[in-house]
């Protein structure tokens, strides 16, 4: 009938000094992983895109294609 | 004098029949929902009242001896009054059962009935859907799409080879 006395104090201490820096450590490589994974790719494909690219000539394949309103494709 | 004395009658009958209205039928019927209730809660360890409200002679002569010293109380002893005041320990009220199967099953089922029901709806309830969901349609506004350079850096355009009027490989 004589079990130890069990911790009465210090539970949320002992929690957080656990779970905090793993938190901030998860977080800290979530934020890394996005930046590297999502934006830096993101970035290099805009600029690549614009690299090459002639507004003009879309332009006028576009006027072409019929989508605009205010200018008509050149056979009509 | 006999005026006074009628009043005095008057007024002993008047005070006879107010203890008459009193007497027990003006008291409202108490409620067993009202009264405090035993429950076996881990939040609430220690409930209103003793589980065992009757003690029986035996459980009766255990509480006496538990005026006394309880160094003197054996362990079966100490055990028996545990049980007087509590219905299940915390070790038997946590205990974890099965439940959750039959949660997660029943689940399960009624998802698939919800399913059946909705096929038969969309079959025998609605009307037909907008032209705009033709194929024909829908391959116009795909070339539509393609025409005015929708997302045509990551997007959708990015995809399409405009020089070979294809899809990218």
């Amino acid at each position: 009938m004589s079990l130890p006395k069990p911790l009465m104090r210090g539970l949320l201490g002992k929690r957080l000094r656990f779970h905090l820096p793993i938190a901030f450590g998860l977080s800290l490589v979530a934020a890394i992983a996005f930046k590297y994974g999502v934006t830096e790719p993101r970035k290099k494909a805009y600029a690549d895109f614009y690299k090459q690219y002639d507004a003009v000539k879309e332009f006028n394949a576009m006027k072409e294609a019929g989508v605009f309103e205010s200018v008509q494709p050149s056979g009509e | 004098m006999l005026a006074s004395r009628a009043l005095r009658l008057v007024g002993k009958r008047a005070i006879s029949t107010s203890v008459c209205l009193r007497g027990g039928h003006g008291v409202a019927k108490v409620e067993d929902y009202t009264l405090p209730a035993y429950f076996d809660r881990r939040e609430n360890p220690l409930p209103d009242i003793r589980y065992v409200q009757n003690l029986s002679p035996v459980q009766a002569s255990l509480k006496e001896k538990e005026k006394g010293a309880w160094a003197a109380l054996s362990a079966d002893e100490k055990i028996a009054l545990y049980r007087i005041s509590f219905h299940q320990s915390f070790a038997e009220m946590n205990q974890e059962s099965a439940e959750w199967k039959s949660v997660v099953a029943g689940i399960f089922f009624l998802m698939g009935l919800t399913g059946l029901l909705v096929l038969w709806q969309r079959k025998y309830v609605y009307g037909p859907v907008p032209h705009t969901l033709d194929p024909e349609y829908k391959q116009k506004e795909l070339q539509r799409m393609l025409d005015m350079r929708m997302n045509p850096v990551e997007g959708f355009s990015a995809n399409w080879d405009y020089e070979n009027k294809q899809w990218k490989k």
